[in-house]
């Protein structure tokens, strides 16, 4: 059994929905045109033709707004999975540094030091290397 | 004659790391700290001279969509191939397979009711090739046949942590019931926190994670008090990665295990970094 706690903390956590069956049919076309972007003829296709690739996977308006604006939090409310829209991404050049910035609107370099901020709440029983018995 | 574990291996994955390899960037500022977790690695490796590596997965988008997408999948090919995953990168090296332990093993988890899809044909990405370029770097051919397991973190629902631990187990017990005289490393990949969608990207949480790195040995159990969800919440939307280094935690069997090395460092690309090997005690 699924608690009902558990259901919805799929949609409880903040800055996050978790991508579960109803985004996944939301996001069939969106994603399916993603994964198609595994083979460079596609991305090419793409490239040559947006709109008309855009309609050869069927997205909806919705989706075919998200992708013209180039605007990532609309993809995911569109029902985009990263995993995906990663590869939309690496078309236009983006890492997941990029996307983190378009997505929290921090510019990139104080996404990056946001990051690296991070370090710092590292218990430092567990920093860094630990080598527990000679090796041979 | 018997098959033996010799212990397991578990590393994060991120494709990044691949980008670092290729630019030789191992030594700079900023991805040293990472790399330094791997020579003790690697002659642990040499030491226990591993020639099959049964390893916990999760793809990305390249053998699997939306269309069909397995909980688990048990690959039983004789190679498994790479392929670009649309950022056009170079392709990582095809391994050689093991489809007569693949089907042994696919039956006996079939036999304890873990009904698993079989995969004749499997690609596979960053996640089961970077961990192999860190342990065997520049070596032409991989030295140990592949019985890759993938299990779905990307559409909800994903399977429990408490159900990854028994899946693990299972396979535990299928290798100690393989009458072969392999020398059989696990492998866990993925992980640690991180997440890279939503107004929460870039979230990671090292408390988490230490929680995950002393307890996985002497008390995996521990790891599945949590929902899935709750792993979601506390380890960020990719950090249920995690489930796959639960699932290898389990293919090692309960038994006592030493820590050999471990390495934890923050951040590489936007994730919370890891490596551990764990043998027998």
């Amino acid at each position: 059994m699924v608690s009902e706690s558990s259901r919805a903390l799929r949609r409880a956590i903040p800055g996050t929905a978790l991508f579960d069956g109803d985004l996944a049919a939301k996001g069939f076309e969106l994603n399916a045109m993603c994964f198609s972007f595994n083979e460079e003829a596609n991305r090419k296709a793409f490239l040559a033709d947006e709109d008309a690739y855009c309609a050869r996977f069927r997205l909806t308006p919705e989706q075919r707004k998200a992708v013209a604006d180039r605007d990532v939090l609309a993809m995911l409310n569109a029902g985009g999975n990263v995993y995906y829209l990663a590869k939309l991404a690496g078309i236009f050049g983006l890492n997941v540094q990029d996307l983190g910035s378009m997505q929290t609107g921090k510019p990139l370099q104080d996404f990056k030091d946001f990051l690296v901020a991070q370090r710092a709440n590292i218990d430092p029983a567990i920093a860094g290397l630990h080598v527990s018995r000679e090796i041979a | 004659m018997m098959a033996e574990i010799v212990g397991a291996y578990f590393t994060s994955h991120v494709p990044a790391i691949g980008g670092a390899i290729a630019r030789g960037d191992q030594q700079s500022d900023y991805w040293k700290p990472f790399f330094d977790g791997f020579p003790s690695v690697r002659k642990w490796i040499e030491e226990v001279k591993p020639d099959v590596a049964v390893v916990f997965s999760n793809d990305h988008g390249l053998n699997f969509f939306l269309d069909a997408m397995p909980t688990f999948a048990v690959g039983a090919a004789a190679t498994y191939e790479n392929a670009d995953e649309g950022w056009g990168l170079p392709v990582y090296n095809p391994f050689q397979g093991h489809p007569e332990l693949s089907w042994h093993v696919i039956d006996e988890l079939i036999g304890s009711e873990f009904d698993v899809t079989t995969c004749q044909k499997m690609l596979v990405d960053h996640a089961v090739s970077i961990p192999f370029e860190l342990a065997y770097p520049d070596q032409e051919a991989w030295p140990v046949k592949l019985l890759p397991i993938s299990i779905n973190t990307v559409q909800f629902p994903l399977p429990s942590p408490k159900r990854c631990l028994a899946l693990g187990r299972a396979v535990n017990r299928a290798l100690r019931s393989w009458k072969g005289a392999e020398r059989i490393l696990i492998v866990g990949t993925g992980g640690l926190s991180h997440q890279l969608e939503g107004e929460r990207a870039g979230f990671m949480n090292p408390d988490y994670d230490k929680f995950c790195l002393d307890n996985l040995a002497a008390n995996p159990d521990a790891l599945t008090g949590h929902s899935v969800e709750e792993v979601a919440e506390l380890a960020g939307t990719q950090g249920v990665e995690i489930l796959n280094w639960i699932a290898a935690r389990g293919a090692l069997g309960d038994i006592s295990l030493a820590e050999v090395t471990r390495n934890y460092h923050i951040p590489i690309s936007n994730t919370a970094a890891a490596s551990l090997v764990l043998e027998p005690a």
